[in-house]
């Protein structure tokens, strides 16, 4: 007997349904149109003489002999771009007495980080204006290097911004119950220091941009490696004087992005200028060791934190205190505040509490700026929390699913507001665990830890459980005065061969946004998937929307499509209703074609509409102008971020004589609501839980007591390859949203949010006969043997 | 050429002539001899589908076949390669080289932005073409030089493995 039957079983039924991307071919031929690879006529190319000194002041530029040389077409500094371009300030409202200096393209007097770019030069080659900057003559002046967290906040320390009080660029606290009373009255109090390596987002594109600015036109085009070209739109006509419709931002193929190409970076705001400066293209491609010194890096978070609990191990109350050191200034548009924000947000989240305060400082110093990177604030909030919930546990005697199964908030029990004011709509957490506990075959795996460890084998079992923000509406930036949209736009068309082509403002990055949204309008409209051709990515050509960051391109861009094609296909039956003398209620479209709604019969091809509307509307009923084009937008409403949530498990081994890890096993059970194409969204969880494997084990900039990165190059810098890495077994528990019609959420950040808590928990759990605890990620082979006495 | 300031000419203007087989057709062109073989593929020969990650041959990105072994072409000058039969990702596609292992990364979605993948298939191709059974961690020990940041490598070797079953099922290796 055949299976019975399901809703993928209907025909052009796509949601729900792993297909792969149509726009992958081309990548795996060879033929990506990354902007790397652009060449246009009489394109030039920049370069950048980099500070040497963390902070220092500029006291001379000599550009004479650097302008000499064949070749080189403008040399310029911060002054000549100053000039065109206005500042900016990383700052937002909603955070409150949050102070930022002003950023320039190139500074004009003062360097703030070691690799912060001074001089540019625009040549005929790469290699040319390379040998120009070798040229150039600085004369600098040494000033006081803040070099970490501590001299940071030194009383009377060394200043990053002189004149400046303290080196303070926000503080906030949150204190909701009765926490003092809370704890004074706990059975079990627990309590822990942690601290968070900075590491940086690795991509292997590194940023590169084309500017091309025509006078005669008054016309900047800008070929963007970003995943936000609207924000990017808006940001190079305001800095540079320019009416936004005569600018137009183009992101092609990018090489990976990660949250990382959505910053303003100085170097790509001064290709701007020097574009404009020569009336001609300018490429500029940061090379990897740029990259280390210039793309912003994440975490660098030293919190402490203890956990109030009862007799029986329910949590009673949290308190907090994030210590965040950034760079010198905050990052525009979108700050370097919001991890910690986050941070202080998310912790505890999945569990039922009423005390909580928090304490975040985020701190300046003289590094490259800090911002948001994948599952921005997540991984530090997760950890945290869960590790002590597994401390806790291990006092009391519960087993770490035991603790977490009484302590999360019930399925049954949302809505639900958390004490550090997030509303839930609806979660899974029992469900997840209760699914994760089974997948990792749990007790098996306790019973062969308990076996080996006899033998001298030490294996580790760590579970995490994490909440991750998605779908975020205004109140992410919108509110604080940033011009970053929170809706997204979509026009859809019958062509005049009856496909249907979708301009959508939502971008591609690799993680299949083209795919799904073709899946969303083919299933939506009743058409087989290869008629439908998405556009993404163009200014010019795709209306204005957020594009993607935040897991918001499925969640947000996907219901903007289903809304558009609903609207289109009763454009469409509209027609066809004419044509064919019946009700458009009476109508469905099946495979493309329009048939009777109840019997199923073929009526009509679309193509046959779309022929007589373009091309015979004569036979139309006098007064019918056929709209086989919608333009629609959504913004979201309800909830002001759609919440997921899953638990990750993870088995590894210690070799308590080198202190290498090595990772076994990992799991993830994980809940984005409705899932649109599930190979991708498990894609989306391996290389999101990797790339937080990588930070666990691996990630760090280093830097030294003045300033420099240490380890700025992919030889030195330990990012995870495929040796190292564990397979990784998916699950999934489907709480759709009730805010939209397709009830999608976000599933880019969860893998990342909860992979390097759950390798902490489980390194712990494996150095628990030596009665030796980590509580420092990346967790390197010193630190486990430092941890164990034996270095 | 006359009435050029002489000074203002050195040794980074001098050109070389090199010749290789790329893709099958012999090509000629001038290089200077700091130019990287990456460099001379991508911009003189507009070979774009090779890509420069680390310049420094730790993430793989730039992968290409050298006389049939598959090299960093961020390693080498181009002038080194003179002479040389190199075959690169648009080469390796035309001729159906790399067909299977193409479509088995299509259906399994074993690549996401794209910019590692011309190595990833190159150098798979290498383990393939040597060993016709890898093992999961055989394949992963000869990815470790190829370095992803978005698939979490999973997918990759699922892949690859699916390949070399293919073959061995249907009767050994192409």
């Amino acid at each position: 007997m055949s299976a019975p039957l399901t809703s993928l079983d209907r025909p052009n039924s796509y949601i729900g349904r792993s297909v792969p991307r149509p726009n992958a071919k081309r990548l795996l031929a060879g033929r990506g149109r990354y902007v790397s690879d652009l060449k246009l006529p009489r394109m030039l190319y920049a370069a950048f003489l980099r500070s040497p000194h963390a902070h220092a002041k500029i006291v001379s530029i000599n550009i004479d002999e650097a302008r000499a040389i064949e070749g080189v077409h403008l040399v310029a500094t911060g002054a000549d771009l100053a000039k065109i371009c206005t500042p900016w300030v990383g700052t937002l409202d909603h955070f409150k007495g949050m102070t930022s200096a002003p950023q320039m393209p190139l500074p004009l007097d003062r360097v703030v980080w070691a690799g912060q770019a001074v001089v540019a030069v625009v040549a005929e080659s790469r290699a040319i204006a390379e040998d120009a900057l070798e040229l150039i003559e600085i004369d600098y002046e040494d000033l006081p290097v803040v070099a970490d967290l501590d001299s940071a906040r030194q009383v009377g320390g060394a200043l990053v911004n002189p004149g400046s009080a303290n080196n303070i660029c926000f503080r906030s606290q949150l204190d909701n119950g009765t926490v003092d009373d809370a704890f004074a009255h706990a059975a079990h109090v627990v309590e822990e220091e942690f601290s968070f390596g900075r590491h940086t987002a690795v991509t292997l594109e590194p940023r590169a941009l084309v500017a091309d600015y025509d006078p005669a036109a008054g016309m900047l085009t800008v070929h963007h490696g970003t995943q936000t070209p609207y924000q990017f739109q808006d940001l190079y006509s305001r800095h540079y004087g320019i009416p936004e419709a005569r600018v137009r931002v183009i992101a092609t193929d990018i090489g990976g992005s990660f949250g990382m190409k959505l910053h303003v970076y100085h170097e790509d705001m001064a290709v701007v200028g020097l574009s404009i400066l020569l009336g001609r293209p300018v490429k500029y491609v940061a090379d990897r060791i740029e990259s280390f010194v210039s793309d912003i890096h994440a975490r660098d978070h030293r919190v402490r934190a203890r956990m109030a609990l009862d007799a029986k191990g329910g949590i009673l109350a949290v308190d907090v205190v994030d210590l965040t050191a950034i760079g010198a200034f905050s990052t525009f548009p979108r700050t370097s505040v919001v991890e910690g924000n986050q941070v202080i947000r998310l912790i505890g989240a999945p569990y039922r509490f009423k005390n909580y305060r928090a304490t975040l400082e985020v701190i300046f110093q003289n590094k490259v700026q800090t911002s948001q990177y994948r599952a921005v604030g997540h991984p530090i909030a997760c950890a945290v929390t869960e590790r002590l919930v597994d401390i806790a546990a291990s006092k009391i005697g519960l087993d770490p699913f035991a603790i977490r199964a009484q302590n999360v908030i019930p399925d049954d029990a949302y809505p639900e507001i958390s004490p550090t004011g997030y509303r839930f709509e609806a979660l899974s957490h029992q469900t997840c665990l209760k699914r994760l506990h089974e997948m990792m075959d749990y007790d098996a795996l306790r019973a062969e830890q308990a076996d080996l460890r006899k033998r001298g084998v030490y294996r580790g079992i760590g579970i995490a459980t994490f909440v991750e923000i998605t779908n975020p509406s205004p109140a992410f930036y919108g509110v604080g005065g940033a011009r970053i949209s929170s809706q997204d736009g979509a026009i859809v068309s019958l062509t005049p061969s009856g496909e249907v082509r979708c301009l959508i403002s939502v971008t591609e990055q690799g993680q299949g946004t083209e795919a799904i949204i073709s899946q969303i309008v083919a299933d939506q409209l009743g058409l087989a998937l290869e008629h439908v051709k998405v556009v993404t990515g163009d200014t010019e050509v795709t209306p204005h929307g957020g594009a993607t960051w935040a897991c918001r391109g499925a969640g947000i861009g996907g219901e903007t499509a289903l809304q558009a094609t609903r609207a289109l296909k009763r454009n469409i039956l509209e027609v066809a209703a004419l044509i064919l003398q019946a009700q458009p209620s009476a109508l469905d479209i099946i495979d493309g074609e329009v048939v009777d709604a109840v019997t199923r019969k073929p009526r009509l091809p679309i193509s046959e509409i779309a022929r007589i509307a373009y091309f015979r509307s004569d036979t139309l009923p006098s007064g019918t102008q056929a709209q086989l084009t919608v333009s629609h937008h959504f913004a979201p409403q309800g909830y002001p971020f759609a919440f997921t949530n899953g638990i990750q498990g993870c088995a590894l081994e210690v070799d308590v004589e080198t202190g290498l890890i090595k990772l076994l096993k990992h799991f993830i059970v994980e809940d984005c609501g409705r899932v649109i194409n599930p190979m991708l969204v498990d894609e989306q969880l391996r290389g999101g839980i990797v790339q937080g494997l990588g930070a666990a084990l691996f990630e760090e900039c280093r830097y030294s007591e003045t300033g420099q990165l240490m380890n700025g190059s992919l030889a030195d810098y330990l990012v995870p390859m495929p040796m190292e890495m564990p397979d990784i077994v998916i699950g999934h528990v489907e709480t759709p949203t009730a805010d939209t019609e397709l009830g999608a959420k976000g599933v880019g950040e969860a893998g990342t949010a909860a992979a390097s808590a759950c390798v902490l928990n489980a390194v712990n759990d494996a150095l628990a006969p030596f009665d030796a605890t980590i509580n420092s990620v990346p967790i390197t082979p010193a630190k486990v043997l430092k941890a164990l006495k034996r270095f | 050429m006359r009435g050029l300031d002489e000074p203002l000419l050195d040794e980074t203007d001098e050109t070389v002539r090199v010749r290789f087989v790329v893709n099958g057709r012999k090509v000629a062109c001038e290089v200077a001899p700091r130019d990287t073989l990456v460099d001379c593929l991508r911009d003189k020969l507009e070979l774009t589908g090779t890509h420069a990650g680390c310049e420094m041959g730790a993430c793989g990105a730039c992968l290409v076949q050298l006389d049939g072994r598959a090299v960093h072409s961020c390693l080498i000058f181009a002038v080194q390669a003179d002479g040389a039969r190199i075959e690169t990702i648009e080469g390796l596609t035309e001729s159906g080289m790399l067909a299977e292992l193409q479509a088995e990364f299509h259906r399994r979605n074993a690549l996401q932005c794209g910019f590692c993948t011309s190595g990833m298939l190159i150098n798979a191709h290498e383990l393939l073409s040597q060993t016709t059974q890898p093992s999961r961690d055989e394949i992963r020990d000869a990815l470790s030089g190829n370095y992803c940041r978005c698939t979490g490598y999973e997918a990759i070797v699922d892949a690859i493995e699916a390949v070399a079953k293919a073959r061995s099922d249907g009767g050994g290796a192409t």
